[in-house]
């Protein structure tokens, strides 16, 4: 209790120093509204049609592109992570993939499937791979031999210790690696949304809104719904990870 | 005697397989090469242009300078250092604010109860999204773009530190505490190499986040720079020329990662589970 107590105070800080600092003029009113300002502006706006359809989506992009990169992911990641020879052949491919920065690509992605939702769907699912995929090898790297000699032992099928032995311990690493891809598939989106001008979108109003450079709580506007997303959904996937994994005691540790 | 020829042994041994495993890696890496080059070949798209053309345009692009700059073109100095400086510059700016603040915020006991919920919000938000705000206040130029650095790349450092800090063994806490150590050699000798681990992993995670950024702020507004030059490319339909700029950006983040890597692998030599994956 106490803590949520000091977590409101410093919530509360926060936003009176900000308003203060724009009140006494350290930040031009203009380019930094105040807080009660902006947030005036973030209600307003969620009673408006065109912007929750934005929100809406930026969200199924997000979802769509979290779906598809779990289904690339996962089986390409079981596959990689139990078949030695295939991830020593794959892994330079990987290493040298895998830095690039996905939004490099933006230029290119938009030429070749075009400004729609497609364009930051697959940049989303570009970026929101790689956590998935080495968690999930990293998870079978890890299996404890016992355990798998224990199952050879007791005659298991080569499909079976894959559903009862490595599975159930891969999943905690694996959804941790969700949870990263999560939050990168929203950055992802919103930022494809925003540089590529979509259609419709969070980044795409947030576009709009700074283009007359007068609407600038509009913009904050929606740079806090976008943070609401992102809070909203890390937390959820946290509070589900609790909740699905409480049998694993490595949870706790692969959840940070 | 035995013991040393056995290492000797074991030595060479490992420094062959390191060597094979090498000249492997770097087979599949051709062959890949190979495979893109044919297939670009085949597919004869405007927008896939093959790995040789790519290199020789990057090739034309960085290295067609005089003697006197080391046969480094001015694309190289106009677009590619300024970009790498502020790349550079965000990310040990955010390190610095990160590390420090994390440290003051893990010995505290109560800091976290104040700010944990901010933090975890400002985490949340795209940085890209605060673009516009950092435009009309710092204008258009490096000041914005290594703000947006900044704010992106902080909070994996601050929030890895505090929890690096938060985990120090607790007979180490009570024998510094009984030796009556001065807080200066504690935080510096104590606190800080046992939460290096947390710390690293977190200044890998931002890096690429640093490098993220430079390129997204680059693409919106900015005057030179990598992402300018990639998406005038992009809008000039110089495919090949865009190309060069992708595969930079490939070999930078690859370069960079590495770098940071082997940083973590001496300085966290005297970690004992880390000398087996050597």
């Amino acid at each position: 209790m106490r803590s949520l107590y000091r977590n409101l105070v410093g919530l509360i800080g926060f936003f009176l120093l900000w308003e203060g600092a724009v009140r006494v003029g350290l930040v031009p009113e203009l380019f930094v509204p105040p807080p009660s300002e902006v947030l005036a502006t973030t209600v307003g706006l969620l009673g408006q049609e065109p912007f929750i359809r934005d929100v809406i989506a930026t969200v199924l992009a997000w979802a769509i592109a979290l779906l598809i990169s779990v289904a690339i992911a996962v089986p390409a990641g079981l596959l990689l992570g139990s078949v030695p020879w295939l991830r020593n052949a794959t892994r330079v491919i990987v290493e040298f993939l895998r830095p690039i920065p996905s939004v490099a690509l933006i230029p290119l992605v938009l030429l070749v499937v075009g400004g729609g939702p497609e364009a930051k769907i697959t940049l989303a699912v570009y970026a929101a791979v790689w956590p998935i995929l080495f968690n999930t090898i990293y998870a079978l790297s890890e299996i404890d031999p016992v355990l798998m000699d224990t199952a050879r032992a007791c005659g298991t099928s080569r499909g079976r210790m894959l559903t009862s032995v490595a599975l159930p311990h891969a999943a905690p690493f694996v959804f941790t690696g969700v949870r990263m891809s999560a939050a990168i598939a929203l950055i992802l989106v919103v930022s494809t949304e925003y540089v590529a001008g979509a259609a419709s979108g969070l980044g795409n109003f947030i576009l709009e809104a700074s283009s007359g450079g007068s609407n600038m709580d509009e913009v904050l506007a929606g740079t806090v719904v976008a943070g609401l997303i992102g809070y909203l959904i890390n937390d959820g996937l946290e509070r589900i990870g609790k909740r699905a994994f409480r049998w694993n005691e490595v949870a706790g540790e692969a959840a940070k | 005697m035995t013991q040393v020829t056995e290492r000797a042994t074991r030595l060479r041994s490992q420094a062959v397989a390191g060597l094979s495993g090498f000249a492997r890696t770097w087979l599949v890496f051709i062959g890949a090469v190979v495979v893109w080059e044919v297939a670009t070949r085949l597919a004869e798209s405007v927008f896939f242009p093959p790995p040789t053309e790519i290199v020789s345009t990057a090739l034309q692009l960085w290295f067609s300078g005089p003697a006197s700059q080391l046969f480094l073109s001015d694309v190289v100095f106009d677009h590619i250092l300024p970009s790498l400086g502020r790349c550079l510059a965000g990310w040990a700016i955010a390190v610095i604010l990160g590390v420090g603040l994390g440290t003051a915020l893990g010995r505290s006991r109560t800091g976290m109860d104040y700010v944990g919920p901010l933090f975890a919000f400002f985490r949340a938000i795209p940085p890209p999204t605060l673009v516009p705000v950092f435009m009309v206040l710092f204008g258009l130029g490096p000041g914005m773009q290594v703000a947006t650095i900044i704010f992106g790349a902080i909070w994996p450092v601050l929030l890895n530190t505090v929890d690096g800090v938060r985990a120090v063994d607790s007979v180490k806490v009570d024998t510094a505490r009984s030796f009556r150590t001065p807080t200066p050699y504690w935080i510096g000798m104590v606190v800080l190499p046992a939460a290096l681990p947390k710390i690293f992993a977190g200044l890998r995670l931002s890096l690429s986040i640093s490098l993220i950024l430079m390129v997204v702020s680059e693409l919106i507004g900015s005057l030179n720079g990598i992402g300018h030059e990639l998406i005038s490319a992009q809008r000039a339909f110089e495919f090949p020329l865009m190309w060069t700029w992708i595969v930079l950006l490939g070999i930078l983040g690859f370069g960079l990662n590495s770098l940071l890597l082997a940083a973590e692998r001496r300085v966290l030599r005297w970690q004992p589970n880390r000398n087996n994956d050597g």
